[in-house]
């Protein structure tokens, strides 16, 4: 009886000197910790592992009527009743108990119509790693598994047998080089040229639509436009021998059922032997291709390649809104608290500011679209543009439109976030200033928004968090699955507000659910979430970094 | 002749102690009012204040010192719901007049806190503050005057090696003498002291009083103070409030020792306050 009194004396003791409760915060916050790191640790297993040279196996099956040879990667695994494949595969009628089957990617999607497909553990007869296998990773059509026979310089055998692995691969990069070149010349040199008689007519229409257009006029325009084509003609001859060129070289090689097929050499990206690379082989491999992903254009739709563009457009969207969105809020801020009249209407406004970081982002997005693009863009377009039309220059989605709406999404965040460290600096300062001789503008500028800087600082962080995060609304106001050209390029105004742009938030969206190859896509849907978020915490860590310097400068007087 | 001459004698002998050449009327307040909405804090004050002199400003807490003072440089219209009357006399033109440029006001007429409230920025920046705000950015310039004001503070000597060190660094007596410079550098007329040792230990203080005593040859001085010996030590004309009136304004030696009103009389010997 007195024990249990005790015990219950003790728990109560317990639970009234604060232990539980800090338990429960304790938890709580481990709690979050965990999914956090949980969460980022899946997508990186699940995404890096993509990258990684996996070793490719050879099925051999074999039953009463026919044999079959298999040469795939075991993407997964499971084990399953075989009862529940009576009917979908050829189980030959009366397998029991539990079969093992394997998701695994054939690759050689133009030869054999899909990239994946289930292998079944019946009538497996072998399982080996044949070391001469060899993996292409191709423009088009995805990866390619086979053997290699031989090597054709137009039409002429050139190695074969042991030979061939060498002089393929010094051929391969001679091709890799010539790539680089001929999409140096496409892009940079032709596409300037481009640009240039583009700008070109572009000043011809607006001469006509002046009525300036003078024979003088013309026959000048005539001129540039003559030389400009020259120029054309003679980069076109290089890029006609480059392709040439390239065209050299092919390769014969076997695929799983022994038949021959012919690759040429320009529609490979990369080959290698997984099964006789060491393990330092395979890491170096597996940098170089973390590489080529961060730093390459996409292909095929967004389901192979690298994804450069859309880390170029996140970022520089991010920072155009930053831009756009500081000036703003801290003018806002600094009117709604010093010197706006406190009174009805000021709580007014203060209430709908708030109540604008409730509104769901596509309701911005499709604001930005009426407001922005149509009225807006529209109507620059007539008034700066009008040699354009009806093509829209600034009348149609774009970097531009994409960063103001945003900065729209996050202006409450950056108001509160300022005001609150406006009201956090002491009056003595203000007089002090105004003591001086110095005017309210003179006080704010040169006193009171240096010392409320970390706290504008803290308010462009979260600005940033937040708006590097949202897709919905950019999806209608700037964002496309495929951008033919970078927001910021070498042409004259360089940074080009009206293009549209990749952004990695899309880029996830896309290449998950609207890519018509969804078993392949996958793993780039991981890794393009894992670099989404390092890039973000990046951001966020810079501006932390600049938040922590400028609140040792400023830190507040505390004597 | 003879008799202007006999009355200009007679006049400096009749004002007594002196020191400065002029003894002209620096400021003069006429009937002025204070209303914070309808509480009245200033009742019909009225006195003069002279050239190159320090007067001090004494009375219980509340009755007003502070407000008066913040008169002079108009610091009181920063307050909502604060009204006015009366004049505020400065070289023949009264500062509470409509066209009256408020920050040029401000800068003939200094004014250092209570609390030391140097900015968060280097010394030498603090102390070329006012002179920045007139346009004067010349380097090699700021430089002497801020050299100029900081040993007129008696500050020099003791910071000179670490102009561009944060001005939050240096003690709390070290702050308040810098904020003095920051005041003077710009040279005003009056400087307005609000009770500005109330906040440090002795021996700064006593380094304040030094230094109010050397820049009374230079500026005139206004101190509000709680300390009644402060005021004995440090004023030439002590001015007693109380509740908002002025009670007594006259000599210091003669407040102390002689005033004129039982009221006065009370407060100095303590008898409350």
């Amino acid at each position: 009886m007195i024990q249990q009194q005790g015990m219950r004396q003790k728990t109560r003791a317990w639970f009234n000197s604060g232990t539980p409760w800090i338990w429960m915060n304790a938890g709580a916050i481990a709690i979050a910790l965990v999914a956090v790191f949980g969460l980022l640790l899946l997508i990186l297993f699940r995404g890096m592992s993509h990258f990684w040279p996996a070793n490719v196996e050879a099925f051999h099956y074999e039953n009463a009527s026919n044999s079959l040879t298999v040469i795939a990667e075991i993407v997964e695994s499971e084990i399953v009743p075989a009862e529940s494949l009576h009917g979908i595969a050829n189980t030959g009628g009366d397998a029991e108990g539990n079969i093992e089957r394997y998701l695994v990617k054939t690759g050689n999607r133009d030869i054999l119509g899909s990239d994946f497909r289930w292998l079944y553990d019946i009538d497996l007869v072998e399982r080996d790693q044949p070391e001469e296998l060899m993996v292409l990773e191709r423009i088009e059509w995805g990866n390619f598994y086979g053997y290699l026979n031989s090597v054709y310089e137009n039409d002429e055998l050139v190695a074969s047998g042991d030979e061939a692995w060498s002089e393929f691969n010094q051929r391969l990069k001679r091709t890799i080089e010539i790539r680089e070149k001929i999409l140096h010349l496409e892009q940079v040199e032709i596409g300037a040229i481009n640009y240039k008689l583009e700008r070109l007519r572009l000043k011809e229409r607006s001469l006509q639509l002046d009525d300036k257009l003078t024979e003088d006029a013309a026959k000048d325009l005539a001129d540039v436009r003559a030389e400009l084509n020259l120029e054309y003609q003679v980069l076109l001859k290089e890029t006609k021998v480059l392709y040439q060129d390239i065209n050299r070289d092919s390769i014969r090689a076997m695929v799983m059922d022994g038949s021959e097929v012919t690759v040429p050499l320009e529609k490979i990206v990369k080959a290698w032997q997984p099964n006789k690379m060491s393990l330092t082989e395979k890491l170096g491999f597996y940098v170089h291709s973390l590489w080529s992903f961060i730093t390459e254009d996409p292909r095929e739709a967004n389901t192979e390649g690298g994804i450069f563009p859309a880390i170029f457009g996140t970022v520089m969207m991010v920072m155009l809104m930053a831009v756009l969105v500081t000036p703003f809020g801290v003018i806002a801020a600094v009117y709604l608290r010093e010197y706006a009249r406190q009174g009805a209407l000021i709580r007014i406004i203060r209430i709908a500011v708030n109540n604008l970081a409730g509104v769901p982002s596509i309701v911005y997005g499709v604001f930005g679209l009426g407001f922005f693009v149509y009225f807006l863009g529209g109507n620059i377009d007539a008034l700066f543009f009008p040699e354009a039309l009806p093509s829209p220059t600034f009348g149609t989605p774009g970097l531009m439109w994409s960063s103001l709406t945003l900065a729209l999404l996050t202006l409450p965040v950056v108001i509160v976030a300022t005001e609150e460290g406006l009201s956090r600096i002491p009056r003595s300062l203000r007089e002090g200033s105004l003591g001086l001789g110095a005017t309210k503008a003179e006080t704010l500028w040169r006193v009171v928004l240096p010392m409320a800087s970390p706290a504008i600082m803290t308010g462009l962080i979260l600005a940033v968090a937040r708006a590097a995060g949202e897709v919905a609304p950019l999806m209608l106001v700037g964002v496309v699955k495929l951008a033919p050209s970078l927001p910021l390029d070498g042409n004259f105004p360089f940074l080009h507000l009206d293009r549209k742009f990749m952004h990695l938030g899309f880029h996830i969206y896309d290449v998950g659910f609207q890519s018509p190859n969804v078993e392949a896509a996958r793993p780039l849907v991981y890794a393009t979430s894992f670099l989404l978020v390092v890039v973000i915490v990046t951001l966020n860590l810079t501006a932390i970094n600049l938040r922590n310097r400028l609140r040792e400068k400023y830190r507040a007087l505390d004597n | 002749m003879t008799d202007t001459i006999t009355t200009t004698i007679d006049e400096s002998l009749m004002k007594g102690s002196a020191s400065s050449d002029t003894d002209e009327i620096c400021l003069r307040v006429n009937n002025l009012n204070l209303f914070y909405g309808e509480s009245q804090a200033l009742t019909d004050i009225s006195f003069e204040m002279k050239k190159n002199r320090v007067t001090a400003f004494i009375g219980p807490s509340g009755c007003g010192k502070s407000t008066l003072l913040r008169c002079f440089n108009r610091m009181n219209d920063l307050v909502d719901s604060v009204r006015v009357t009366g004049e505020i006399i400065l070289d023949n033109k009264n500062i509470y007049a409509p066209d009256i440029d408020v920050t040029a006001l401000r800068q003939r007429v200094g004014m250092v806190f209570q609390k030391p409230n140097p900015f968060p920025m280097s010394i030498f920046e603090n102390v070329a503050y006012g002179l920045r705000l007139q346009g004067l950015n010349k380097r090699r310039y700021l430089e002497e005057k801020v050299e100029w004001a900081l040993k007129g503070s008696a500050l020099w000597e003791e910071v000179k090696d670490r102009l561009d060190e944060s001005a939050l660094g240096l003690s709390g007596g070290q702050q308040q003498r810098l904020v003095i410079a920051r005041a003077i550098a710009i040279e005003p007329e009056i400087l307005l002291l609000d009770e500005p040792a109330s906040a440090l230990d002795p021996i700064s203080t006593l380094k304040i009083e030094e230094l109010i005593y050397e820049l009374k040859s230079q500026y005139t001085i206004l101190i509000v103070t709680h300390n009644m010996q402060q005021a004995a030590r440090v004023s030439d004309e002590t001015a007693f409030m109380y509740i908002g009136e002025m009670i007594e304004f006259g000599e210091t030696n003669k407040i102390f020792t002689n005033p004129e009103k039982q009221q006065t009389e009370d407060y100095i010997t303590g008898r409350y306050g």
